[in-house]
């Protein structure tokens, strides 16, 4: 750790350790993780009584003052690994990369290196697999493999995850791996300790892809600076992904918080009701009860307040645009379900259909998007986005199911491919409950741009931005009934 | 802050070793945690999914430093008088008739309001206990916010006002260690007087040797396979996804029913050990082709 703050260039002035932290910390907080004077503290408190020269003892040091909360935990390791790396340059790995030739520069031999990674995944040992990742990211970036078009000699090294997940393409060894497991043994293994064993190996490989990516992040910055990487390149924290440019893996990832998100969301409520629960000042009440003691109010009385557990008609527009942003939401409902006496819900792409039955307790939810696209008949024209028509249908075939005890809420981007947003429908609609809201997942700039309706819908209810799952957890927070 | 104390751990490595020696096998993460909240005279605060351990790391940080476990478990609509301490109200009225006639009011409220009326509850006994003292206070979260604000006091100074009697201030710091599954969002300045510890699923390698000293009786390779299943389990989006507690069980299941591969047959039948909600139940069966 004595190399801290020496690192490249754009490191900034060095101002040993304490400086290094301070950077550290201000490179957590532009990831939107709120760290404090007093944690900054902590940390470097925590500096002083650890062994710097193990790093793992550091690292969950640092994070156990410096984290408030599991979800910051990735953030903070990438991070991390830019701040303290494990080690400069090519580090002294115990790999050897197998080259053509005998020199140790010449091209890597990509056949014998894939063969090793094999072995390597099959023996699970994630500490040679790291150091494979070390070696080989060192070695096609610096002298390139034989015969894939992809030799280098003398140029500036390169470092590129991409380039070296597509020639190891580890996916591609699955099979071999499989392969080689079933020669071991002597019978044939059923058909669970197949799955069992291949989902293993597959978790294994996904986690060599995450260490050849770190390794490419280190010695990204050691050539650009980790302020550089540290923008551009350390995921973001699964509540401020944004939904609709998020990709599948983050989508999985959005899924596993939705529960705990609901719970954190219910036991807010809780607090809110508790404080809640005395009403407003019964002026008639107050008035009456004073006369017994000559007109002097001294006991006030309150309204009580009835626990309104409002109905929900949930429209939801689950075409493939916003399908990631419909689905979250979909499940943060059926989540806080107990918070409403009813929950209705409706799909939509061009035409409206109920999927209610489908979010029933107990029934599988993560396949639940693909079961509403192929059961409910949400499609009459091409399959693009209808708002018009699809209010049409809803109210011409569900038009009871708003009431003035309802909710509606509407999911969608509004962007309707310029056909007729059909308004006056919305309106009679909006007009029938107590309350409606919209949110929607685009940015609020590109609202009413190109083929977005967004703001003439928004003149007739009120339209949320919900970009993240942390802005759907405020406004959704700020919608359920007291 | 009372007077500077040693500490009960040298270095990491140390907390590992005499922790093992109590049959709780630490990753580095929670040996480095336990050694620096030791070190820096800081409360613990453990958050998890269950199951993973949270409430045996703290009796095995006691039995590690042969120190006192006391417990404060906490649940909805706890209050002061069952965490920190309470007055002896029966005992208080009869010393009060035994009293009358006999001393001025002055004597008997003295008399009264003294150590000897005084019921210590969890935090106070802590507080007041000269020897080591490990301090858990299990499942913050289904306490109450007010709760909380309560341990403010007791877990930055280690000391507890007592009106009629004056401030309590420790003698010893205790080791105090809070669990909590985060089912609710504890208050920051909570939060900011600990150090947080995120107990998660271990790695296969310290999994492995977890189940191997709980359940010693156990085949090598049988443990192994059980990890692996389990570790591929938890993988899929269940409901619950199934923890450490849940393993040692399954290898329990097995060992009592004389199993001695995990081959289709044994899953089928004792799967309902690691999944607990029917549907999960079918949906590793479907997804893992159990059928």
């Amino acid at each position: 750790m004595s190399t801290a703050g020496t690192i490249g260039p754009g490191a900034g002035p060095a101002h040993g350790l304490p400086g290094h932290l301070v950077d550290f910390v201000g490179a957590l907080r532009r990831h939107r993780v709120a760290v404090g004077p007093g944690e900054t503290v902590d940390a470097a408190e925590v500096v002083t009584v650890l062994d710097l020269l193990h790093r793992e003892q550091v690292r969950e040091g640092l994070a156990a003052a410096l984290l408030r909360r599991s979800g910051q935990r990735q953030v903070f390791d990438a991070l991390f690994d830019l701040y303290f790396p494990a080690a400069i340059g090519a580090g002294s790995g115990e790999v050897d990369v197998p080259r053509i030739g005998d020199g140790d520069a010449g091209p890597v031999d990509i056949g014998a290196l894939r063969d090793l990674l094999a072995d390597l995944l099959r023996n699970d040992d994630d500490a040679a697999l790291a150091e494979l990742a070390r070696a080989a990211v060192e070695a096609l970036g610096r002298s390139g493999a034989a015969g894939v078009g992809a030799e280098r000699s003398g140029a500036a090294p390169s470092w590129s995850a991409y380039q070296a997940l597509r020639l190891l393409s580890p996916e591609t060894l699955l099979a071999q791996i499989m392969d080689d497991l079933r020669a071991a043994h002597d019978e044939e293994p059923s058909r669970f300790a197949d799955e069992i064993a291949r989902r293993a190996i597959r978790e294994r490989i996904a986690r060599f892809r995450a260490m050849i990516n770190d390794e490419v992040r280190r010695r990204t910055a050691e050539t650009l600076g980790r302020e550089q990487v540290a923008r551009t390149a350390v995921p973001m924290q699964a509540e401020q992904v944004e939904f609709l440019s998020a990709y599948a893996e983050q989508l999985a990832q959005l899924r596993r918080i939705v529960h705990p998100l609901a719970r954190r969301l219910a036991s807010r409520l809780a607090v809110r009701r508790r404080h809640a629960k005395r009403g407003e000042l019964d002026m008639r009440r107050t008035l009456r009860r004073s006369m017994s003691t000559g007109g002097v109010p001294i006991k006030p009385a309150f309204r009580t307040r009835r626990p309104g557990r409002p109905e929900l008609v949930v429209l939801c527009d689950v075409s493939g645009s916003v399908a990631g942003f419909s689905h979250f939401t979909l499940l943060l409902v059926q989540a806080l379900r107990e918070q409403f006496s009813k929950v209705r819900v409706f799909a939509f792409v061009e035409r409206t259909d109920e999927v209610t039955h489908l979010f029933e307790p107990g029934a599988e939810l993560s396949g639940v998007m693909n079961r509403v696209l192929r059961e409910a008949r949400l499609v009459s024209f091409d399959g693009h986005s209808d708002y018009g028509s699809s209010f049409g249908t809803f109210a011409e075939y569900w038009g009871d199911a708003v009431t003035p005890r309802s909710s509606l809420l509407i999911l969608g981007d509004a962007r309707n491919n310029y056909r007729d947003p059909n308004l006056t429908v919305l309106r009679r609609l909006v007009g029938q409950t107590r309350h409606a809201h919209w949110l929607n997942p685009e940015p609020r700039r590109q609202w009413g741009s190109g083929d977005s309706a967004a703001l003439r819908y928004a003149d007739m209810l009120p339209m949320h931005e919900c970009r993240t799952a942390g802005q759907l957890a405020d406004v959704v927070e700020a919608l359920l009934p007291v | 802050m009372s007077v500077p104390q040693s500490p009960l751990f040298g270095s990491v490595a140390e907390v590992t070793e005499r922790l093992a020696e109590a049959g709780y096998l630490a990753s580095t993460a929670v040996a480095t945690t336990v050694y620096l909240a030791d070190r820096l005279g800081k409360p613990l605060l453990v958050e998890g999914p269950a199951g993973v351990g949270k409430t045996e790391l703290a009796k095995a940080v006691a039995a590690a430093t042969s120190s006192g476990l006391v417990r404060l478990q906490c649940y909805e609509g706890i209050d002061e008088a069952r965490a920190l301490y309470e007055w002896n109200h029966a005992k208080q009225l009869l010393r009060i008739t035994a009293g009358q006639g006999r001393e001025s009011w002055d004597e008997t409220r003295d008399d009264v309001f003294s150590e000897e009326f005084l019921l210590p509850r969890p935090l106070l006994t802590a507080i007041r206990r000269s020897a080591p003292t490990v301090l858990l206070v299990d499942e913050i979260d289904k306490a109450d916010v007010e709760v909380e604000g309560l341990l403010l006091e007791v877990l930055s100074d280690f000391q507890v006002t007592v009106p009629e009697m004056g401030t309590i201030v420790a003698s010893r710091r205790p080791f105090a260690l809070l669990t909590s599954n985060s089912t609710r969002e504890l208050s920051e300045a909570l939060k900011r007087r600990c150090l947080f510890l995120h107990l998660d699923f271990p790695d296969a390698e310290l999994e492995r040797r977890i189940v191997a000293s709980r359940v010693p009786q156990l085949a090598e390779s049988l443990v192994e396979a059980l990890v692996r299943t389990v570790r591929v389990l938890r993988e899929l989006e269940l409901r619950k996804a199934p923890s450490v507690a849940e393993t040692i069980d399954w290898g329990r299941t097995l060992l009592a029913l004389g199993l001695d591969t995990l081959d289709d047959d044994a899953v089928r039948t004792t799967l309902g050990v690691v999944l607990k909600h029917q549907s999960d139940q079918l949906k590793a069966a479907a997804e893992l082709r159990l059928n």
